[in-house]
């Protein structure tokens, strides 16, 4: 059952990540340039508090798995917005998707993977 | 008349040196004597600091810096409230006096901590840590390592800790988020502990109460529709299921914060809980543990807090509703009143008799304190980013 899951991922990431991907190329929506800074405050206030709640404030893990750079270098980051956005069910990560958008996953992404954030 | 006056020479006599004394003592430890019944701390999360407040006027005696990383940080008191044990996230055990506001001692204990309980008889803290994995155990005087309790499963896989409480008998009661199991580590024969292991209680327990007879272990199962009951008199029958499918089989709604069990209401033999994946707070009955009702509530219920004579619930919520608090009149289990203090209300606490309780709003920056009577504020404390709310009460009961 979780494996017939983790492969539904799988797959769905790899659809997700073209249609992101195709987002990136053609539509500028989803460049981070184009996020505003307020709503980059607000995305990494929301990741330090809320997704902190689980990750730790610092990313370090917590009831979920640590988020650093050091994590998450090796995985693919339309996987881990597709995460963000739809949760793990029967997990407790839940789904994002209803006040953040694909591109600002991916922002999310970004910046944790470089870990360029403070957490406050 | 000069009999008086015989006195009042007698009485300067003996208040000048009394008086000198004082001033003595009093430079000494730089303030009056003074219990700690009506003391407590306030986590000041993005600050590395801890506030010591006063419930009686209301008011802050001190600061204390330097506490490390807070996010997510609880507190125990040793058995005479005078000295805290604060748990933070990096591992860091931290045990202050909280009358003259100093930090005794500190150690860095594990790499990622989340909680901890300290034994029956005062001797033991335990610590739950999430990474690595297990449940490590310091002696509350000089805080070295007196125990260390890794949570192995499946041979060499190391689980998260959750829901570590104290039990009577220097027992410590704690469940493996990873592995589905709770065990008990009974310290009453020393330092090493007899450990008892009670496994598939359900899938992802994410955490546990004691009941406040201290005869119960409750632990939230998140993977599955019910929790998980150890009856400590008779730990030899095992752990049952109870509530066995409260979702009723419904998709369960996402979890933007994971709830807490700590704030138990016990009330006419009932015990209020929030429910996991969904918007209502259960009311079980104590004799039977069948459910006898249940709340729709604003949002997912973090803590649902009973004021310590039972009447009231205080209700909280996870993000996006987690600018709410609502009360539970538990006679009538209606909602009687519904509050917006702010964002982010992380914790609530009541004063031992439950006239007061404190509320942090952490995007407010301030720490709320209403009469639990009317339902009013009656006042408001600044406070950096505030989290939990931890008074010197919690000294005399178990599990907390
Ligand atoms: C209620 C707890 C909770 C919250 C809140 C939460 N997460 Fe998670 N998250 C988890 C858990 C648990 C997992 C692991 C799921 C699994 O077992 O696959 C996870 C997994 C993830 C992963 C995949 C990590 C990997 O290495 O595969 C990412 C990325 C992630 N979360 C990002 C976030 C972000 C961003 C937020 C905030 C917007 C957030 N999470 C909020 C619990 C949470």
């Amino acid at each position: 059952m979780r494996k017939n899951f983790k492969q539904w991922l799988a797959n769905k990431s790899l659809l997700t990540a073209l249609v992101l991907a195709l987002a990136v190329v053609v539509s500028p929506f989803a460049q981070a340039a184009d996020i505003s800074p307020e709503r980059q405050k607000a995305l990494i206030h929301q990741l330090i508090q809320d997704c902190g709640s689980c990750h730790g404030l610092t990313m370090k893990g917590g009831l979920g798995p640590a988020l650093r750079p050091q994590d998450l270098e090796d995985k693919d980051s339309e996987s881990l917005a597709d995460i963000i956005l739809e949760g793990v069910p029967g997990t407790p990560m839940p789904p994002w998707d209803f006040e953040i958008s694909p591109g600002e996953a991916l922002w999310l992404v970004k910046i944790m993977k470089e870990g360029t954030f403070n957490a406050q | 008349m000069p009999n008086r006056f015989l006195d009042l020479k007698k009485f300067w006599l003996f208040l000048i040196p009394a008086l000198l004394l004082a001033a003595t003592i009093g430079g000494a430890h730089a303030g009056e004597l003074r219990g700690t019944g009506d003391l407590g701390i306030i986590i000041e999360r993005a600050a590395s600091r801890i506030q010591i407040i006063e419930t009686t006027t209301q008011t802050k005696l001190f600061t204390v810096e330097g506490m490390g990383d807070l996010s997510h940080a609880s507190v125990v008191y040793s058995r005479d409230a005078r000295y805290a044990f604060v748990f933070g996230r990096d591992g860091g055990l931290t045990k202050v006096d909280i009358l003259t506001g100093t930090i005794v001692k500190r150690v860095v204990q594990g790499g990622n901590s989340i909680g901890g309980a300290i034994s029956q008889d005062g001797r033991l803290v335990a610590v739950s840590n999430y990474e690595p994995g297990g449940v490590k155990v310091f002696s509350s005087d000089t805080l070295e390592l007196v125990a260390d309790i890794p949570a192995v499963y499946d041979g060499d896989m190391l689980s998260k800790t959750v829901g570590l409480v104290d039990a009577p008998g220097n027992r410590f009661v704690f469940s493996l988020y990873d592995a589905g199991e709770t065990w008990i580590a009974d310290f009453s024969n020393g330092d090493t502990p007899k450990i008892t292991k009670f496994k598939n209680i359900g899938k992802l327990p994410y955490d546990g109460l004691i009941t406040p007879d201290a005869r119960y272990y409750i632990a939230g199962l998140f993977g599955e529709d019910g929790l998980s009951l150890l009856d400590l008199w008779h730990p030899e029958k095992g752990m049952r299921r109870i509530l066995d499918g409260y979702g009723r089989g419904e998709e369960p709604l996402p979890v933007y914060k994971m709830p807490h069990l700590e704030g138990w209401a016990e009330a006419s033999g009932t015990l209020f809980l929030p429910a996991i994946g969904r918007h209502e707070v259960l009311v079980l009955a104590m004799n039977d543990w069948k459910e006898i009702g249940r709340i729709p509530v604003h949002g997912q219920p973090v803590f649902a807090m009973a004021r310590p004579d039972g009447r009231q619930v205080w209700v909280n919520f996870a993000h996006p509703k987690n600018d709410v608090l609502q009360v539970i009149d538990v006679e009538t289990r209606q909602i009687v009143k519904t509050m917006t203090p702010g964002r982010a209300i992380l914790h609530m606490e009541f004063t031992p008799r439950g006239e007061q309780i404190w509320v942090s709003v952490r995007d407010r920056d301030v720490v709320e304190v209403y009469d639990t009577a009317t339902m009013e504020k009656i006042a408001e404390l600044p406070a950096d980013k505030p989290s939990g709310i931890f008074l010197t009460a919690r000294a005399n009961k178990t599990g907390l």
